[in-house]
Protein backbone atom coordinates (compact mmCIF):
# COMPACT_ATOMS: atom_id res chain seq x y z
CA UNK A 1 0.00 0.00 0.00
CA UNK A 2 1.56 3.36 -1.01
CA UNK A 3 0.34 6.27 0.86
CA UNK A 4 0.27 9.42 -1.08
CA UNK A 5 -0.14 13.34 0.22
CA UNK A 6 -1.31 15.84 -2.25
CA UNK A 7 0.42 17.78 -3.42
CA UNK A 8 2.44 14.80 -4.88
CA UNK A 9 5.51 15.42 -5.92
CA UNK A 10 7.20 13.62 -9.21
CA UNK A 11 9.13 10.90 -7.77
CA UNK A 12 5.96 9.54 -5.77
CA UNK A 13 4.35 9.37 -8.98
CA UNK A 14 7.27 7.78 -10.86
CA UNK A 15 7.48 4.72 -8.17
CA UNK A 16 3.77 3.42 -8.85
CA UNK A 17 3.20 0.72 -10.73
CA UNK A 18 -0.19 -0.23 -12.33
CA UNK A 19 -1.77 -2.84 -9.78
CA UNK A 20 -0.94 -1.06 -6.85
CA UNK A 21 -2.75 0.05 -3.80
CA UNK A 22 -2.63 3.53 -3.02
CA UNK A 23 -4.26 6.03 -0.41
CA UNK A 24 -4.77 9.10 -0.87
CA UNK A 25 -4.89 12.35 1.74
CA UNK A 26 -4.98 16.06 1.07
CA UNK A 27 -7.03 18.46 -0.75
CA UNK A 28 -8.83 17.15 -3.76
CA UNK A 29 -11.58 18.12 -6.48
CA UNK A 30 -14.10 16.41 -7.92
CA UNK A 31 -15.07 17.35 -11.83
CA UNK A 32 -17.00 16.07 -14.00
CA UNK A 33 -18.28 16.72 -17.53
CA UNK A 34 -19.39 20.18 -16.85
CA UNK A 35 -16.51 21.07 -14.96
CA UNK A 36 -14.10 19.37 -17.31
CA UNK A 37 -15.75 21.22 -20.60
CA UNK A 38 -15.56 24.45 -18.59
CA UNK A 39 -11.54 24.17 -17.44
CA UNK A 40 -10.75 23.82 -21.21
CA UNK A 41 -13.04 25.98 -23.07
CA UNK A 42 -12.57 28.77 -20.29
CA UNK A 43 -8.43 28.37 -19.72
CA UNK A 44 -7.11 25.84 -21.92
CA UNK A 45 -8.02 26.39 -25.79
CA UNK A 46 -7.76 30.40 -25.02
CA UNK A 47 -5.01 32.59 -26.11
CA UNK A 48 -4.89 34.09 -22.83
CA UNK A 49 -8.39 33.36 -19.93
CA UNK A 50 -10.13 36.38 -19.66
CA UNK A 51 -13.26 35.41 -18.12
CA UNK A 52 -13.76 33.82 -14.23
CA UNK A 53 -10.18 34.67 -13.12
CA UNK A 54 -10.51 34.71 -9.46
CA UNK A 55 -11.88 31.54 -9.87
CA UNK A 56 -8.63 29.99 -12.47
CA UNK A 57 -5.92 31.34 -9.55
CA UNK A 58 -8.09 29.20 -7.08
CA UNK A 59 -8.31 26.15 -9.67
CA UNK A 60 -4.65 26.56 -10.35
CA UNK A 61 -3.22 26.73 -6.84
CA UNK A 62 -5.75 23.49 -5.78
CA UNK A 63 -4.63 21.61 -8.76
CA UNK A 64 -0.85 22.18 -9.17
CA UNK A 65 0.32 19.10 -8.39
CA UNK A 66 -2.68 18.32 -7.26
CA UNK A 67 -5.76 15.21 -7.94
CA UNK A 68 -8.57 15.46 -9.47
CA UNK A 69 -11.94 13.23 -8.57
CA UNK A 70 -14.40 12.31 -11.57
CA UNK A 71 -17.56 12.31 -9.18
CA UNK A 72 -20.75 13.72 -8.70
CA UNK A 73 -21.71 13.46 -5.06
CA UNK A 74 -24.57 13.30 -2.85
CA UNK A 75 -24.27 16.15 -0.15
CA UNK A 76 -26.34 17.26 2.54
CA UNK A 77 -26.00 20.63 4.05
CA UNK A 78 -25.24 20.98 7.89
CA UNK A 79 -27.55 23.05 10.33
CA UNK A 80 -24.27 25.84 10.63
CA UNK A 81 -24.02 25.81 6.44
CA UNK A 82 -21.05 23.81 6.17
CA UNK A 83 -20.96 20.57 3.57
CA UNK A 84 -21.00 17.15 3.99
CA UNK A 85 -20.51 14.47 1.42
CA UNK A 86 -22.87 11.68 1.99
CA UNK A 87 -22.35 9.31 -0.56
CA UNK A 88 -19.06 10.16 -3.44
CA UNK A 89 -18.19 7.13 -5.58
CA UNK A 90 -16.45 7.55 -8.45
CA UNK A 91 -18.20 8.36 -12.17
CA UNK A 92 -17.07 6.55 -15.34
CA UNK A 93 -14.18 8.47 -16.47
CA UNK A 94 -14.16 7.83 -20.18
CA UNK A 95 -16.21 10.65 -20.85
CA UNK A 96 -13.35 13.09 -20.36
CA UNK A 97 -10.92 11.80 -22.52
CA UNK A 98 -11.55 14.23 -25.06
CA UNK A 99 -10.57 17.02 -21.83
CA UNK A 100 -7.76 15.00 -19.21
CA UNK A 101 -4.65 15.15 -21.26
CA UNK A 102 -5.16 19.13 -21.67
CA UNK A 103 -6.10 19.89 -17.92
CA UNK A 104 -3.08 17.71 -16.77
CA UNK A 105 -1.09 19.22 -19.09
CA UNK A 106 -2.43 23.00 -18.06
CA UNK A 107 -2.66 22.61 -14.00
CA UNK A 108 -0.11 19.92 -13.57
CA UNK A 109 -2.30 17.68 -12.20
CA UNK A 110 -0.56 14.42 -11.03
CA UNK A 111 -3.63 11.97 -10.05
CA UNK A 112 -6.81 11.61 -11.94
CA UNK A 113 -9.39 9.29 -9.77
CA UNK A 114 -12.19 7.64 -11.43
CA UNK A 115 -13.90 4.31 -12.62
CA UNK A 116 -13.72 2.34 -15.88
CA UNK A 117 -10.30 4.18 -16.59
CA UNK A 118 -9.12 6.47 -19.50
CA UNK A 119 -7.88 5.93 -23.27
CA UNK A 120 -4.53 6.61 -25.12
CA UNK A 121 -4.41 10.43 -24.95
CA UNK A 122 -4.61 10.29 -21.13
CA UNK A 123 -2.33 7.56 -20.83
CA UNK A 124 0.10 9.39 -23.40
CA UNK A 125 0.10 12.61 -21.12
CA UNK A 126 0.42 10.46 -17.84
CA UNK A 127 4.10 9.21 -19.07
CA UNK A 128 4.73 13.26 -20.58
CA UNK A 129 3.79 15.05 -17.38
CA UNK A 130 4.34 12.36 -14.93
CA UNK A 131 0.43 11.38 -13.82
CA UNK A 132 -1.31 8.60 -12.81
CA UNK A 133 -4.63 7.21 -13.19
CA UNK A 134 -6.24 6.00 -10.21
CA UNK A 135 -9.33 3.73 -10.17
CA UNK A 136 -11.90 4.15 -7.24
CA UNK A 137 -14.23 1.06 -6.52
CA UNK A 138 -17.38 2.02 -8.54
CA UNK A 139 -20.36 2.54 -6.32
CA UNK A 140 -18.63 2.19 -2.79
CA UNK A 141 -20.19 5.85 -2.00
CA UNK A 142 -20.73 5.59 1.44
CA UNK A 143 -17.29 4.36 2.45
CA UNK A 144 -15.63 7.20 0.20
CA UNK A 145 -17.96 9.82 1.70
CA UNK A 146 -16.43 8.14 5.07
CA UNK A 147 -12.70 9.06 4.06
CA UNK A 148 -13.84 12.70 3.36
CA UNK A 149 -13.25 14.63 6.33
CA UNK A 150 -13.77 17.54 5.16
CA UNK A 151 -15.93 20.04 2.76
CA UNK A 152 -13.49 22.94 2.09
CA UNK A 153 -15.49 24.66 -0.62
CA UNK A 154 -17.64 24.49 -3.90
CA UNK A 155 -17.59 26.34 -6.70
CA UNK A 156 -20.10 26.32 -9.79
CA UNK A 157 -22.75 24.80 -7.33
CA UNK A 158 -25.45 26.90 -8.47
CA UNK A 159 -24.45 27.18 -12.33
CA UNK A 160 -23.94 23.19 -12.51
CA UNK A 161 -25.53 21.62 -10.15
CA UNK A 162 -24.42 19.50 -7.49
CA UNK A 163 -23.11 16.29 -9.02
CA UNK A 164 -21.60 18.13 -11.46
CA UNK A 165 -20.07 21.04 -9.22
CA UNK A 166 -16.14 21.41 -8.40
CA UNK A 167 -16.59 20.23 -4.75
CA UNK A 168 -12.90 20.77 -2.81
CA UNK A 169 -12.53 18.44 -0.46
CA UNK A 170 -10.39 16.65 2.40
CA UNK A 171 -9.50 13.40 2.19
CA UNK A 172 -7.81 10.98 4.72
CA UNK A 173 -6.91 7.30 3.47
CA UNK A 174 -8.89 7.46 0.20
CA UNK A 175 -8.83 4.18 -0.86
CA UNK A 176 -7.77 3.38 -4.92
CA UNK A 177 -5.74 0.73 -7.42
CA UNK A 178 -3.26 2.62 -9.97
CA UNK A 179 -4.44 0.72 -13.26
CA UNK A 180 -2.50 3.20 -15.70
CA UNK A 181 0.60 4.46 -14.06
CA UNK A 182 3.33 7.01 -15.32
CA UNK A 183 5.31 4.53 -17.68
CA UNK A 184 3.12 3.41 -20.26
CA UNK A 185 0.93 0.68 -18.69
CA UNK A 186 -2.92 0.47 -18.70
CA UNK A 187 -4.13 -2.57 -16.53
CA UNK A 188 -7.70 -1.65 -18.66
CA UNK A 189 -5.60 -2.22 -21.66
CA UNK A 190 -4.15 -5.34 -20.89
CA UNK A 191 -7.56 -6.77 -19.29
CA UNK A 192 -9.43 -5.62 -22.53
CA UNK A 193 -7.12 -7.42 -24.72
CA UNK A 194 -6.79 -10.76 -22.43
CA UNK A 195 -10.84 -10.58 -22.79
CA UNK A 196 -10.89 -9.93 -26.51
CA UNK A 197 -8.82 -13.36 -27.14
CA UNK A 198 -11.13 -15.24 -24.57
CA UNK A 199 -14.22 -13.64 -26.43
CA UNK A 200 -12.79 -14.99 -29.71
CA UNK A 201 -12.29 -18.73 -28.80
CA UNK A 202 -16.00 -18.36 -27.06
CA UNK A 203 -17.72 -17.41 -30.33
CA UNK A 204 -15.54 -19.12 -32.64
CA UNK B 1 -56.99 6.13 -1.08
CA UNK B 2 -54.67 7.05 2.04
CA UNK B 3 -52.19 9.16 0.68
CA UNK B 4 -48.90 6.25 0.42
CA UNK B 5 -46.19 9.50 0.07
CA UNK B 6 -44.46 7.99 3.40
CA UNK B 7 -44.57 4.05 2.16
CA UNK B 8 -43.29 4.72 -1.33
CA UNK B 9 -40.52 7.27 0.91
CA UNK B 10 -39.41 4.48 2.86
CA UNK B 11 -39.30 1.62 -0.31
CA UNK B 12 -36.86 4.27 -1.84
CA UNK B 13 -34.91 4.85 0.87
CA UNK B 14 -35.03 0.27 1.20
CA UNK B 15 -33.89 0.37 -2.18
CA UNK B 16 -30.64 3.04 -2.29
CA UNK B 17 -29.14 2.06 1.13
CA UNK B 18 -30.44 -1.58 1.58
CA UNK B 19 -28.55 -4.37 -1.30
CA UNK B 20 -31.47 -6.87 -1.34
CA UNK B 21 -29.39 -10.08 0.67
CA UNK B 22 -29.44 -12.32 -2.63
CA UNK B 23 -27.22 -9.57 -4.25
CA UNK B 24 -24.93 -9.44 -1.41
CA UNK B 25 -24.73 -13.24 -1.24
CA UNK B 26 -23.57 -13.07 -4.75
CA UNK B 27 -20.72 -10.44 -3.94
CA UNK B 28 -19.47 -12.69 -1.23
CA UNK B 29 -19.02 -15.76 -2.57
CA UNK B 30 -17.59 -13.79 -5.80
CA UNK B 31 -15.18 -12.28 -3.16
CA UNK B 32 -13.98 -15.90 -1.82
CA UNK B 33 -13.34 -16.79 -5.62
CA UNK B 34 -10.92 -14.20 -5.71
CA UNK B 35 -7.36 -14.63 -5.21
CA UNK B 36 -6.77 -13.24 -1.77
CA UNK B 37 -4.22 -9.68 -2.12
CA UNK B 38 -5.56 -9.22 -5.63
CA UNK B 39 -6.80 -6.40 -7.31
CA UNK B 40 -10.04 -8.20 -7.63
CA UNK B 41 -10.31 -9.30 -4.00
CA UNK B 42 -9.81 -5.72 -2.84
CA UNK B 43 -12.28 -4.35 -5.10
CA UNK B 44 -14.92 -6.83 -3.75
CA UNK B 45 -13.82 -6.39 -0.31
CA UNK B 46 -14.21 -2.19 -0.13
CA UNK B 47 -17.55 -2.82 -2.19
CA UNK B 48 -18.88 -5.16 0.68
CA UNK B 49 -16.99 -3.03 3.26
CA UNK B 50 -19.49 -0.05 1.53
CA UNK B 51 -22.31 -2.11 1.76
CA UNK B 52 -22.55 -2.80 5.59
CA UNK B 53 -21.70 0.74 6.33
CA UNK B 54 -24.26 1.90 3.65
CA UNK B 55 -26.94 -0.23 5.45
CA UNK B 56 -25.75 0.82 9.26
CA UNK B 57 -26.08 4.49 7.82
CA UNK B 58 -29.05 4.34 6.19
CA UNK B 59 -27.08 6.29 3.52
CA UNK B 60 -27.14 5.34 -0.35
CA UNK B 61 -25.07 2.60 -1.54
CA UNK B 62 -24.01 4.24 -4.35
CA UNK B 63 -24.12 8.22 -5.03
CA UNK B 64 -25.65 7.41 -8.47
CA UNK B 65 -28.81 6.65 -7.19
CA UNK B 66 -30.09 5.84 -11.05
CA UNK B 67 -33.49 6.51 -12.70
CA UNK B 68 -36.14 5.38 -10.11
CA UNK B 69 -38.36 3.24 -12.24
CA UNK B 70 -41.52 1.60 -10.68
CA UNK B 71 -43.65 -1.40 -11.22
CA UNK B 72 -46.56 -0.92 -9.61
CA UNK B 73 -49.30 -3.49 -8.92
CA UNK B 74 -52.58 -2.08 -8.37
CA UNK B 75 -57.06 -3.03 -7.97
CA UNK B 76 -59.41 -1.88 -10.43
CA UNK B 77 -60.34 0.90 -8.26
CA UNK B 78 -56.99 2.60 -7.65
CA UNK B 79 -56.55 5.58 -9.52
CA UNK B 80 -52.78 5.65 -11.18
CA UNK B 81 -53.18 9.11 -11.34
CA UNK B 82 -52.80 9.53 -7.25
CA UNK B 83 -50.59 7.02 -7.10
CA UNK B 84 -48.29 8.69 -9.66
CA UNK B 85 -48.79 11.93 -7.46
CA UNK B 86 -47.69 10.34 -4.49
CA UNK B 87 -44.52 8.82 -6.11
CA UNK B 88 -43.69 12.02 -7.25
CA UNK B 89 -43.78 13.55 -3.61
CA UNK B 90 -41.99 10.61 -2.65
CA UNK B 91 -38.97 11.34 -4.91
CA UNK B 92 -38.68 14.77 -3.88
CA UNK B 93 -38.93 14.39 -0.29
CA UNK B 94 -36.31 11.38 -0.68
CA UNK B 95 -34.04 13.60 -2.56
CA UNK B 96 -34.55 16.34 0.32
CA UNK B 97 -33.43 13.41 3.18
CA UNK B 98 -30.62 12.46 1.31
CA UNK B 99 -31.56 9.12 0.16
CA UNK B 100 -31.46 10.20 -3.74
CA UNK B 101 -29.09 12.55 -5.25
CA UNK B 102 -30.60 15.16 -7.88
CA UNK B 103 -30.83 13.10 -10.56
CA UNK B 104 -33.36 14.80 -13.35
CA UNK B 105 -31.78 17.04 -15.64
CA UNK B 106 -34.21 18.76 -18.64
CA UNK B 107 -32.29 18.07 -21.80
CA UNK B 108 -32.98 21.04 -23.49
CA UNK B 109 -31.37 23.60 -20.74
CA UNK B 110 -29.32 21.30 -18.81
CA UNK B 111 -30.51 22.66 -15.34
CA UNK B 112 -31.08 20.00 -12.59
CA UNK B 113 -34.68 19.47 -11.11
CA UNK B 114 -33.13 19.10 -7.54
CA UNK B 115 -35.96 17.28 -7.00
CA UNK B 116 -35.64 13.75 -8.87
CA UNK B 117 -39.19 14.84 -11.12
CA UNK B 118 -39.45 15.70 -14.41
CA UNK B 119 -40.41 14.69 -17.97
CA UNK B 120 -41.20 11.27 -17.90
CA UNK B 121 -38.86 11.49 -14.43
CA UNK B 122 -39.18 8.75 -12.37
CA UNK B 123 -40.63 5.98 -15.01
CA UNK B 124 -43.63 3.93 -13.81
CA UNK B 125 -45.23 1.30 -15.28
CA UNK B 126 -48.98 0.18 -14.18
CA UNK B 127 -50.07 -3.38 -13.72
CA UNK B 128 -53.85 -3.96 -13.03
CA UNK B 129 -54.41 -7.13 -10.68
CA UNK B 130 -56.71 -9.07 -8.80
CA UNK B 131 -55.34 -8.87 -5.42
CA UNK B 132 -56.87 -6.07 -3.39
CA UNK B 133 -53.34 -5.10 -2.16
CA UNK B 134 -51.50 -2.60 -3.97
CA UNK B 135 -47.16 -3.61 -4.67
CA UNK B 136 -44.62 -1.26 -5.61
CA UNK B 137 -41.54 -2.45 -7.03
CA UNK B 138 -38.81 -0.24 -7.60
CA UNK B 139 -35.74 -0.62 -9.34
CA UNK B 140 -32.63 2.25 -9.05
CA UNK B 141 -30.77 2.02 -12.07
CA UNK B 142 -27.62 4.14 -12.50
CA UNK B 143 -26.44 5.90 -15.09
CA UNK B 144 -22.83 4.31 -15.23
CA UNK B 145 -24.28 0.94 -16.28
CA UNK B 146 -26.78 2.25 -18.17
CA UNK B 147 -24.19 3.63 -21.16
CA UNK B 148 -23.10 0.40 -22.00
CA UNK B 149 -26.17 -1.13 -22.48
CA UNK B 150 -26.55 -2.48 -25.79
CA UNK B 151 -29.31 -3.54 -28.49
CA UNK B 152 -28.54 -5.88 -31.43
CA UNK B 153 -30.57 -6.23 -34.41
CA UNK B 154 -30.00 -9.91 -35.70
CA UNK B 155 -28.60 -11.29 -37.52
CA UNK B 156 -25.54 -9.54 -36.81
CA UNK B 157 -23.04 -10.37 -39.60
CA UNK B 158 -19.74 -9.49 -37.82
CA UNK B 159 -20.71 -11.30 -35.10
CA UNK B 160 -21.97 -13.92 -37.03
CA UNK B 161 -24.94 -14.27 -34.95
CA UNK B 162 -27.95 -15.42 -36.47
CA UNK B 163 -31.85 -15.46 -35.12
CA UNK B 164 -31.42 -18.18 -32.58
CA UNK B 165 -30.82 -18.62 -28.99
CA UNK B 166 -26.70 -19.26 -30.09
CA UNK B 167 -26.60 -15.46 -31.74
CA UNK B 168 -28.49 -14.30 -28.27
CA UNK B 169 -25.18 -15.95 -26.53
CA UNK B 170 -23.14 -14.43 -28.99
CA UNK B 171 -24.39 -10.75 -28.83
CA UNK B 172 -24.70 -10.93 -24.69
CA UNK B 173 -21.15 -11.65 -24.97
CA UNK B 174 -20.49 -8.59 -27.20
CA UNK B 175 -22.16 -6.50 -25.31
CA UNK B 176 -20.16 -7.94 -21.45
CA UNK B 177 -17.00 -7.65 -23.80
CA UNK B 178 -17.38 -3.48 -24.62
CA UNK B 179 -18.69 -3.08 -21.48
CA UNK B 180 -15.45 -3.97 -19.66
CA UNK B 181 -15.16 -2.42 -16.01
CA UNK B 182 -17.31 0.18 -17.17
CA UNK B 183 -20.76 -0.73 -16.05
CA UNK B 184 -19.25 -1.14 -12.86
CA UNK B 185 -18.72 -5.18 -12.82
CA UNK B 186 -19.75 -7.71 -11.34
CA UNK B 187 -22.87 -6.13 -12.60
CA UNK B 188 -26.26 -8.54 -13.46
CA UNK B 189 -27.30 -8.42 -17.16
CA UNK B 190 -30.90 -8.72 -18.01
CA UNK B 191 -31.74 -9.41 -21.57
CA UNK B 192 -35.04 -9.33 -23.39
CA UNK B 193 -34.60 -11.08 -26.74
CA UNK B 194 -37.23 -9.87 -29.06
CA UNK B 195 -40.02 -6.88 -28.79
CA UNK B 196 -39.50 -3.73 -30.39
CA UNK B 197 -36.70 -1.63 -30.04
CA UNK B 198 -38.85 0.29 -26.90
CA UNK B 199 -40.51 -2.52 -25.41
CA UNK B 200 -37.22 -4.61 -25.04
CA UNK B 201 -35.33 -2.54 -22.85
CA UNK B 202 -38.33 -2.05 -20.73
CA UNK B 203 -38.41 -5.42 -20.45
CA UNK B 204 -34.82 -6.02 -19.99
CA UNK B 205 -35.14 -3.96 -17.13
CA UNK B 206 -37.60 -5.35 -15.39
CA UNK B 207 -35.97 -8.69 -15.32
CA UNK B 208 -33.38 -7.55 -13.28
CA UNK B 209 -36.43 -7.59 -10.54
CA UNK B 210 -35.74 -11.08 -10.26
CA UNK B 211 -34.05 -12.69 -7.46
CA UNK B 212 -30.61 -13.98 -8.52
CA UNK B 213 -31.63 -17.48 -6.53
CA UNK B 214 -34.50 -17.76 -8.75
CA UNK B 215 -33.94 -19.76 -11.46
CA UNK B 216 -35.90 -18.85 -15.00
CA UNK B 217 -39.64 -19.99 -15.36
CA UNK B 218 -38.69 -21.58 -19.18
CA UNK B 219 -36.12 -24.21 -19.11
CA UNK B 220 -34.72 -22.90 -22.35
CA UNK B 221 -34.12 -19.19 -20.90
CA UNK B 222 -32.68 -20.97 -18.05
CA UNK B 223 -30.37 -23.00 -19.77
CA UNK B 224 -29.30 -19.90 -21.29
CA UNK B 225 -28.71 -17.55 -18.68
CA UNK B 226 -26.31 -20.75 -16.70
CA UNK B 227 -24.36 -21.19 -19.61
CA UNK B 228 -24.08 -17.10 -20.50
CA UNK B 229 -22.71 -16.55 -16.55
CA UNK B 230 -20.30 -19.67 -17.25
CA UNK B 231 -19.18 -18.58 -20.47
CA UNK B 232 -19.05 -14.66 -19.57
CA UNK B 233 -17.03 -15.21 -16.26
CA UNK B 234 -14.59 -16.94 -18.37
CA UNK B 235 -13.75 -13.47 -19.90
CA UNK B 236 -11.74 -12.36 -16.63
CA UNK B 237 -12.67 -8.93 -17.06
CA UNK B 238 -12.94 -8.92 -13.16
CA UNK B 239 -14.69 -6.70 -10.44
CA UNK B 240 -14.32 -3.13 -11.85
CA UNK B 241 -12.41 -4.61 -14.74
CA UNK B 242 -9.26 -4.99 -12.74
CA UNK B 243 -9.03 -8.60 -13.71
CA UNK B 244 -10.37 -11.52 -12.16
CA UNK B 245 -12.62 -14.56 -11.88
CA UNK B 246 -16.42 -13.18 -11.19
CA UNK B 247 -17.12 -10.58 -14.40
CA UNK B 248 -21.36 -10.93 -13.84
CA UNK B 249 -23.01 -11.58 -11.12
CA UNK B 250 -25.78 -12.99 -13.00
CA UNK B 251 -28.11 -13.22 -16.40
CA UNK B 252 -31.16 -12.36 -16.75
CA UNK B 253 -33.79 -13.26 -19.77
CA UNK B 254 -36.69 -13.10 -20.74
CA UNK B 255 -38.40 -12.89 -24.02
CA UNK B 256 -41.12 -11.19 -26.15
CA UNK B 257 -43.29 -11.45 -29.57
CA UNK B 258 -41.33 -9.71 -32.39
CA UNK B 259 -42.82 -8.87 -36.11
CA UNK B 260 -41.22 -11.38 -38.73
CA UNK B 261 -39.05 -8.34 -39.83
CA UNK B 262 -37.14 -7.66 -36.34
CA UNK B 263 -35.38 -9.72 -34.18
CA UNK B 264 -33.85 -7.43 -31.10
CA UNK B 265 -31.81 -8.54 -28.70
CA UNK B 266 -31.65 -5.29 -25.69
CA UNK B 267 -29.33 -5.59 -23.25
CA UNK B 268 -29.57 -3.78 -20.11
CA UNK B 269 -26.55 -3.90 -17.64
CA UNK B 270 -26.68 -3.07 -14.24
CA UNK B 271 -24.02 -2.64 -11.90
CA UNK B 272 -23.11 -4.68 -8.63
CA UNK B 273 -25.32 -2.25 -7.06
CA UNK B 274 -28.09 -4.28 -8.18
CA UNK B 275 -30.89 -1.35 -6.02
CA UNK B 276 -34.36 -3.05 -5.65
CA UNK B 277 -37.21 -2.79 -3.03
CA UNK B 278 -40.70 -3.98 -2.78
CA UNK B 279 -43.51 -2.76 -0.81
CA UNK B 280 -46.58 -4.32 0.01
CA UNK B 281 -49.43 -2.18 0.65
CA UNK B 282 -52.52 -3.82 2.01
CA UNK B 283 -55.24 -3.08 4.52
CA UNK B 284 -53.03 0.38 5.33
CA UNK B 285 -50.53 -1.85 6.52
CA UNK B 286 -47.16 -1.52 4.15
CA UNK B 287 -44.28 -4.88 4.34
CA UNK B 288 -40.96 -4.06 3.22
CA UNK B 289 -38.91 -6.86 1.17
Amino acid sequence: MHKLTVPIPDEAIRALRAGDQVSLTGIMVTARDAAHKFLVETYVRVDQPTQELELYQELKSILNGGAIYHCGPVVSKNPDGTWRFVAAGPTTSIREEVYEPEVIAHFNVKAVIGKGGMGPNTLKANQEHTAVYLSAVGGAATLIADAVKEVVTVYKKDEFGVPEAFWVIRVEDFPAVVTMDAHGRSIHDEVAAASQSRFDELVK
Amino acid sequence: MNDLTEQFVELIRKAATELPPDVEQALVAAKERELPGSAAAGALETILRNVGLARQLSSPVCQDTGTPIFEIYHPQHVSTREVTAAVRRACALATQRAFLRPNAVDSVTGINSGDNTGVDFPTLHFHEWDDDAIKAQLLLKGGGSENVGAQYKLPDAQLKAGRDLEGVRKVVLDAVLRAQGEGCSPGVIGVCIGGDRGSGYIKAKQTLLRRLDEPNPDAALDALERRLLSDLNSLDIGPMGFGGRTTVLGVRIAAQHRLPACYFVSIAYMCWANRRATVVIRDGQATYA
